[in-house]
């Protein structure tokens, strides 16, 4: 039988171009060292994230179906892997609009003619995240048996952030029982790194808000969450907080360091992303996973575990 | 209702004391279900009375999120708090019981700043241009 997911379209997304560069070097990475064959999509587009969606949400589902369609119609994929949590929510949005509203049909049907390319029409890709890739290819199983460099005696705290699974209807292949992932308790990522070795805390607030939406118009508000979710991770007996968005990543790094300097609240816990505790665990270097890319500093705890 | 500030201040008081695990827990859980109430009334919403669950804060947040999608972005807060609630009022003496009060303080703290923070951007309640004045003295 043909591995699930074996190759698939891969879509970045504008944040892992940037601030989250390390988690786009991570995967691609941790891909290469599974056998798993990553292309990116052609000529992608930002999938609309909130500033589109705010002023016009079906601009917003014509640019992610724009993506779905160039993999579809161009690359000839069935699948679509986005691991930022912002693109994968709005590509799972745009296919449900597809699917359920003509109005927004008609609309992504007159931008795409307009535009030249092929219309996107719903059911053609599947729109996957990182961590469905990894766990619906391989799984706990296929992980455990390629651990080179256990995550043993690393606690880790998993942060899943509030868009991975909201809202329910946009994702109808969770909460389907037993191994699907659940938009209440998400575990994919807990399963995963738990497979690499990890011990994973109870953490309460894994699906909270990270306050990103409030980062550049009220940031004392974006400082305060997060410091309250490091501060949670911290109780829980996190030495690291594993994250699967590159916006809660971003944002928990510099309100860690804001929380610090202008209120003078230290704190140790480490923010790394899922992939690169998995590429570490599977015996790549810290550098191959862009550990050194990262704002928060985890050198020091990574060698201390020896796994760097 | 109390003000928001005394909501506030009644959490950070009890991040700082210990209590009496049960009767703390119903504390926090009552702050929960006013921070939701101060969001209704913001909205002209009279605070259902009605439980969802077995609890009347899992209600207040169906209610609040009608109509604004957005604001099931704190719907696990509010469940987790509940979650916390049962952890501890139905085994007060749980070798565990102060731990996990520790943390439902820090999920009621996300649920208070989630809120008063959305609050804010709108300029609603307590942070409406009427009520600002107001709140400046008071801090």
């Amino acid at each position: 039988m043909e591995q699930k997911y074996k190759k698939v379209a891969y879509y970045p997304g504008c944040a892992l171009e940037g601030t989250g560069h390390s988690y786009s070097r991570s995967t691609k990475e941790l891909g290469k060292a599974l056998g798993l064959e990553l292309e990116e999509v052609k000529n992608w587009n930002c999938c609309g994230a909130m500033e589109v969606k705010n002023v016009d949400p079906k601009l917003q589902t014509y640019l992610s179906s724009r993506v779905m369609s160039i993999a579809a119609n161009e690359m000839g994929y069935d699948t679509v892997m986005a691991p930022c949590n912002g693109c994968y929510h709005n590509l799972k949005k745009a296919e449900y609009d597809l699917e359920n509203d003509p109005a927004s049909v008609e609309v992504v049907g007159k931008l795409s003619e307009k535009a030249g390319h092929q219309t996107y029409e719903a059911g053609q890709v599947e729109t996957i995240h990182a961590l469905d890739w990894i766990k619906d290819s391989l799984g706990e199983e296929g992980i455990r048996a390629r651990v080179k460099n256990s995550l043993k005696d690393l606690k880790i705290a998993n942060y899943y952030g509030c868009m991975y699974t909201r809202p329910r209807h946009i994702f109808p292949e969770k909460d389907k029982g037993e191994g699907s992932e659940s938009t209440s308790k998400p575990h994919y990522m807990d399963d995963l790194l738990a497979a690499a070795g990890a011990e994973n805390v109870d953490f309460p607030l894994k699906t909270a808000c990270c306050g990103g939406a409030h980062t550049l118009s009220d940031s004392d508000t974006s400082t305060r969450l997060v410091m309250n979710l490091i501060r949670a991770a911290e109780a829980s007996g996190a030495e690291v907080i594993a994250t699967e968005c590159p916006t809660c990543h971003s944002g928990l790094e510099m309100h860690q360091i804001r929380a610090e300097k202008q209120h003078g609240e230290k704190s140790n816990v480490k923010i790394i992303y899922f992939t690169q505790l998995l590429g570490l665990a599977l015996g790549l270097s810290p550098r191959q996973v862009g550990i050194h890319e990262n704002v928060s500093d985890s050198m020091g705890l990574l060698k201390e575990k020896g796994l760097a | 209702m109390r003000p928001l500030a005394d909501i506030e201040a009644g959490i950070d008081y009890r991040e700082r004391n210990s209590a009496e695990p049960a009767e703390a827990a119903g504390e926090l859980l009552k702050f929960g279900e006013e921070i939701l109430e101060h969001w209704l009334d913001a909205h002209d919403k009279a605070p259902t009375g009605e439980k969802k669950e077995g609890f009347r804060l899992l209600a207040l947040h169906r209610q609040a999120a009608q109509g604004d999608p957005s604001f099931n972005a704190c719907r696990e807060t509010c469940r987790e708090l509940a979650y916390h609630y049962n952890l501890i009022t139905l085994d007060a003496l749980h070798a565990e019981s102060s731990q996990r009060l520790v943390m439902m303080v820090m999920v009621v703290r996300h649920l208070y700043l989630f809120v008063t923070g959305k609050m804010q951007t709108a300029e609603l309640g307590e942070f409406c241009c009427a009520s600002r004045p107001l709140r400046a003295n008071a801090n």
